[in-house]
């Protein structure tokens, strides 16, 4: 192994899926928070993530993720009309676990409990799978999102038509759309830039 | 639309064919943060010039290589034009093409931490290279593509020692980010535009 590759133990890794905090390192290494230029704080948006070691890896390029960045708050964090935040969030959990990210699935199960008042709906996900029987709404998300993670994506008709069945109108499932192949991204970076930690 | 005359066009528009006006159209100008920043995403990955060491032709290489593993029309049409577009882009476009041929498979597979979860392992191929194929693509270009069929289809089963293999030949860690982000960036772009595309045809 070269000898600029960051080399961790995986005693810490967790091996199974969690709503525990979870601490991520990275294998090359991240722009120490002493050295972020003026253009890499820019691109961290929020200058709280300079605490992050995967923000400050991603900093490396920071054009691309201010633009990331500034997509991802909105995918999630603008609620005006369409999709709740707590689908957008199951619908990020559901995502990480159909692709296996343990770091990304812990994060968003826990906003998905905290905005739904759901943890044991969002625990049987994380622990039965994405075949986990939560209710007919969630069941819908969690297969649109399964089906938009598949490789090539299986996303059809019959899922639109389920959503707008259980009420859903066409911004929510745009929404839903959104936040699904967002996490398409970020479970990427996180599965293949470092891996997670378990916390004492 | 595959040119950079039009390089003001908005990306997912284009890909998941939304004109002006439709109902699709109303939908995305709805979440007008989004809207932008999707697009400016695709503008610092492939119009703003390289600040990373990553050559124009590899970031066009690797996203047409990721949209023909996805076996999407209408991104692998738009990278490969891009491609072509370049001077050395027709052999590349070739080699990208010929790999991904035979690379296709149904994703997402992978390995789980040894414990729980390993009862939920899925075996997959492993991507390998022909010498012939090594020599059209250069060595960098050639660890790029390894890396990205593991990103599009099993990306639980990165190591470390991936990261370090692209190291060996001349990845720096700035240039590892951007590769990676171009993978992850595509595949968003085209589920994104798939879903859009699907949206808007049903009824």
């Amino acid at each position: 192994m070269s000898t600029a590759v960051l080399d961790h133990p995986a005693t810490g890794a967790p091996t199974r899926f969690t709503q525990a905090e979870l601490d991520w390192t990275a294998w090359v290494d991240p722009v120490p928070e002493e050295a972020l230029t003026e253009r890499q704080k820019q691109g961290l948006v929020d200058i709280a993530r300079a605490k992050s070691p995967y923000f400050r890896l991603l900093a490396h390029d920071p054009d691309i993720l201010k633009a990331r960045t500034l997509a991802d708050k909105d995918i999630f964090y603008n609620t005006k009309a369409g999709l709740p935040r707590a689908e957008r969030e199951l619908a990020a959990a559901a995502v990480s676990r159909s692709n296996g990210c343990i770091y990304c699935a812990s994060v968003h199960a826990r906003f998905a409990s905290t905005f739904s008042k759901r943890r044991e709906d969002v625990q049987r996900l994380l622990d039965d799978g994405v075949q986990a029987d939560l209710d007919p709404l969630w069941n819908a998300v969690v297969e649109a999102s399964v089906a938009l993670t598949a490789t090539p994506v299986a996303f059809g008709p019959e899922h639109v038509r389920k959503l707008r069945s259980l009420g859903l109108d066409d911004l929510a499932i745009a929404d839903l759309i959104h936040a699904a192949s967002f996490f398409n991204w970020a479970n990427r970076l996180m599965l293949t830039l470092g891996e997670p930690q378990t916390r004492d | 639309m595959t040119d950079h005359a039009t390089a003001a066009a908005d990306i997912l528009d284009t890909l998941a064919k939304v004109s002006g006006g439709t109902h699709l159209d109303a939908l995305r100008r709805e979440r007008p943060q989004t809207r932008d920043n999707v697009q400016a995403s695709y503008a610092a990955l492939f119009e703003a010039g390289d600040r990373t060491s990553v050559t124009l032709d590899e970031r066009l290489a690797v996203a047409a290589f990721v949209a023909l593993l996805h076996e999407d029309g209408p991104s692998s049409d738009h990278y490969l034009g891009l491609l072509r577009a370049q001077l050395a882009g027709e052999a590349l476009a070739n080699a990208a093409q010929a790999i991904a041929e035979r690379a296709r498979t149904t994703g997402p597979y992978g390995a789980y931490p040894a414990g729980p979860l390993s009862i939920e392992d899925l075996a997959g191929p492993e991507l390998a290279l022909e010498p012939a194929e090594r020599d059209a693509l250069g060595e960098r270009l050639a660890a790029a593509l390894l890396h990205t069929h593991r990103l599009v289809f099993h990306p639980r089963d990165a190591q470390a020692q991936h990261l370090a293999a692209l190291q060996q030949v001349g990845w720096s860690t700035a240039a590892i980010v951007t590769l990676s982000q171009i993978i992850a960036y595509l595949a968003f772009q085209i589920r994104a535009a798939h879903g859009l595309r699907v949206l808007g045809a049903a009824a």
